[in-house]
């Protein structure tokens, strides 16, 4: 071979690599065979719950011997391509962990199983849920594509001796108040628990914001569109809402000038040195800066209480999120669900596990690992007990229900789509290269997703 | 796979010269043995290539001309993806941040690995010397990425803990927009360099010793013989080595998609990685697949111009 055709064929080779990438294609195999037996496989995503389904995929199979469960974990970065790769190779598990942000687009491409014939013949109580868990499920064209199975809130964690510390009590941390315009005593909290490496605090004259050593509120990340554990529990106190309606809304709201000011607030802190700068948090793990001293409150999901509470020599309290202008507090209440893959060989099996992991017996167990609150009231109050036999009480999380200030997921098609462009908006926000109201652009980009 | 073509090159076209009235028959039968053996040997990474990029190509191809989101039938709408594109300011940015990429990394990483190539051929000559520059290059892309991303972490990496250390502000390698790219054409101008530099030494070897001889005889410089000889009788393995590197660093997808993820904002949104994003992410395949066709009219283009003006298939050592 000569140069010229090595040199050619070596160019030719590598550029193709760069078109074969998307070309790949096939069709699920429909649903076949009737009867209850055979191995089924489960998957989900948390590995601190794995224990806990893997109990209940045994305690399945002892009253069932005929199916045997396989269950797999998968992190959640892997977990949605695998998913999605298994759909086209028809190789899906028959029962998943399903995801608000992500059924609305596999329950319109067929991928999910109907359950409301199951639901029926087999007499499921759809009341046993906490208010509002099961609706969130029923799709755009009302049939059901999932089972409840646990709920998350926003709660403000906080590193006690370093609140002591600064003379600001468990209960001054319990009754905060949050406005837009000058943060309330929230911010008024944030900035006298922040201290530099002189030691001066955030409040005080002659605070170096640009050497903090410890900051007074953590940051996870911009919170792209939705910013579920970052800026929720703050827009959702100003009545402002993501969509016009939810679930499935059509128009997003992210050009309201009350949205535009809390969040220009939130990115404020950032530029005062209460907050790290967004640059800073890449490839870091808000929970463990703050196990390290360098953070003293972080706003988190009730599925990380595990995680705070489990580091070693750091003395945790759990706060309820602030109380907005509207005189309430406010935390978006997501809900996860079993669903069941459409393309499964054994529908029978599959939707008889499913029905099982939503039924009380199992979300007992979940409950019994003091790991997540479970969507069954009943299974919910014992998590709630075991979480306090643990030493941790979590009624912070639990009041925002019984008090019915939480708001749903926004439940919304093209998820991803929204994600795409709200991601870096949101990011040039928060890290200060844009203002506030540049997110009324993105939201024009968002809003014509909708409008084709 | 250079120097074999290097060196045998000359010898066979010599044969073809030589050839008799009496041998052609011969040679023609072995002509046609040979190719079967040829084909032979070709055949399984034949099979390999249109099975993997060929069949894929051409699907692709045809999946750029539709709306296609992997769970349904593929709906054909003409060029409106390329007419998409073309008014798509992420891709358009995604252009410049894959050039400013492929600059830094291929600059950097060529002119390192020319001197290391010069080190391994004139000074290190022990094969463990030059088998450990290549130890980068054996561990996985994802590995390298990782591993640098924790050693270059804000808080807790050990680099940013020297230079905060001497007294230095600490730098957001990859949380800041300005740093972002540059730090990843680092890592793998870091990863590549050796490989690359066993190419350009493999074509070191196939100088003549004779030449430098001569050149050393008449009184040549260092310097001077670095320019007018190995230079020159370097540039066919150079362009090659060009070609095949700067293809390479086009396509960057994994540095970015375990460390910034197309951020800060959309500072490392590269080529490959929108591509991944707009098809596997936001299932939008027909846009995905457009933008991965103009992706390799672009590295098609830009591998002809560096064939052609850098005369990349003729060498002077004929």
């Amino acid at each position: 071979m000569n140069k010229k055709a090595v040199g050619a064929l070596a160019a030719a080779a590598a550029a193709v690599l760069a078109l074969s990438a998307c070309g790949s294609g096939g069709e699920a195999s429909g649903a076949s065979g009737d009867q209850a037996k055979g191995e089924i496989s489960y998957w989900l995503w948390d590995s601190n719950q794995l224990p806990a389904y893997q109990q209940c995929a045994d305690d399945f199979h002892t009253a069932n011997p005929d199916i045997t469960v396989k269950i797999t974990q998968r992190g959640w970065d892997d977990y949605w391509s695998t998913l999605t790769n298994g759909f086209v190779a028809g190789t899906a598990p028959d029962v998943f962990t399903d995801h608000l942000a992500k059924y609305p687009e596999f329950a319109k491409t067929g991928q999910l199983l109907a359950l409301d014939d199951a639901v029926a013949n087999d007499h499921v109580d759809l009341t046993q849920y906490n208010k509002g868990l099961a609706d969130l499920w029923v799709g755009e064209d009302g049939k059901r594509y999932g089972l409840p199975k646990d709920w998350d809130t926003i709660s403000l964690f906080y590193n006690k001796k370093l609140a002591a510390g600064a003379g600001i009590s468990d209960e001054q941390m319990k009754t905060l108040t949050w406005n837009p315009q000058d943060g309330g005593t929230y911010e008024k909290a944030i900035a006298h628990l922040t201290v530099d490496k002189n030691g001066k605090r955030g409040d005080e004259p002659g605070f170096d914001k640009t050497k903090v050593e410890v900051y007074g509120l953590g940051l996870n990340s911009s919170g792209s569109g939705q910013g579920q554990t970052e800026w929720s529990y703050l827009t959702g106190t100003t009545g402002w809402t993501h969509t016009d309606k939810n679930p499935w809304g059509t128009h997003f709201n992210y050009d309201d000038p009350k949205f535009q000011e809390s969040i220009a607030w939130f990115a404020g802190l950032a530029e005062k040195g209460y907050m790290p700068k967004l640059e800073t948090t890449v490839g870091a793990s808000m929970a463990d800066t703050f196990a390290a001293g360098k953070s003293v409150i972080n706003a988190h999901g009730s599925w990380m209480i595990g995680q705070y509470t489990g580091y070693k020599g750091v003395d945790v309290g759990i706060a309820p999120t602030p109380t907005g202008p509207d005189g309430k507090r406010s935390s978006m209440f997501n809900g996860l669900a079993d669903s069941v893959w459409a393309g499964t060989k054994k529908p029978a099996a599959a939707v008889k596990f499913a029905e099982y992991l939503g039924s009380a017996a199992c979300q007992d167990v979940v409950a019994s690992k003091a790991v997540v609150f479970p969507a069954i009231k009943s299974s919910s109050d014992k998590a709630e007990a075991a979480f306090k036999a643990k030493g941790v009480d979590v009624t912070p999380f639990t009041q925002q229900v019984k008090e019915s200030t939480t708001f749903l997921f926004p439940i919304a098609d093209k998820a991803a789509k929204v994600d795409g462009i709200m991601k870096p908006a949101m990011d040039a926000v928060v890290s200060g290269k844009q203002p506030a109201s540049s997110l009324s652009q993105a939201n024009d980009q968002v809003n014509s997703l909708f409008n084709k | 796979m250079t120097t074999t073509t290097a060196r045998g090159a000359a010898p066979a076209r010599k044969a073809t010269g030589t050839g008799t009235g009496d041998a052609a028959p011969r040679r023609r039968r072995r002509t046609r043995s040979d190719l079967r053996v040829a084909l032979l040997f070709i055949a399984p990474a034949m099979l390999g290539f249109v099975v993997f990029y060929l069949v894929p190509s051409i699907r692709g191809l045809y999946l750029s001309f539709t709306e296609y989101n992997i769970l349904g039938t593929p709906k054909w709408i003409g060029g409106a993806n390329y007419a998409a594109i073309a008014k798509d300011p992420l891709f358009w940015n995604a252009l410049g941040v894959t050039t400013q990429y492929v600059l830094i990394n291929i600059v950097l990483q060529t002119v390192l690995a020319l001197g290391l190539a010069l080190l391994m051929h004139r000074v290190a000559k022990s094969t463990f010397i030059r088998g450990s520059l290549l130890l980068p290059y054996l561990m996985a892309n994802v590995i390298a990425a990782l591993l640098w991303f924790w050693l270059l972490d804000y808080q807790i990496g050990i680099v940013n803990n020297l230079i905060d250390a001497i007294g230095l502000p600490r730098i957001a390698f990859f949380g800041s927009e300005e740093w972002a790219i540059p730090t990843q054409a680092l890592i793998n101008t870091w990863r590549h360099m050796g490989y690359t530099a066993l190419l350009i030494f493999a074509g070191l070897q196939a100088i003549p010793q004779h030449l430098y001889e001569v050149a050393n005889l008449d009184g040549a410089s260092p310097f001077q013989t670095f320019w007018k000889i190995t230079m020159p009788l370097l540039r066919p393995v150079v362009v090659l080595v060009l070609v095949v590197t700067v293809i390479g660093s086009f396509q960057v997808f994994d540095t970015v998609a375990v460390t910034t993820q197309g951020g800060p904002i959309n500072a490392s949104r590269v080529l490959q990685y929108y591509i991944y994003q707009r098809a596997f992410t936001e299932s939008d395949f027909g846009y995905g697949s457009a933008l991965a066709v103009i992706l390799f009219v672009i590295l098609a283009l830009v591998a002809f111009i560096q064939m052609k003006f850098l005369k990349g298939n003729e060498s002077d050592l004929d």
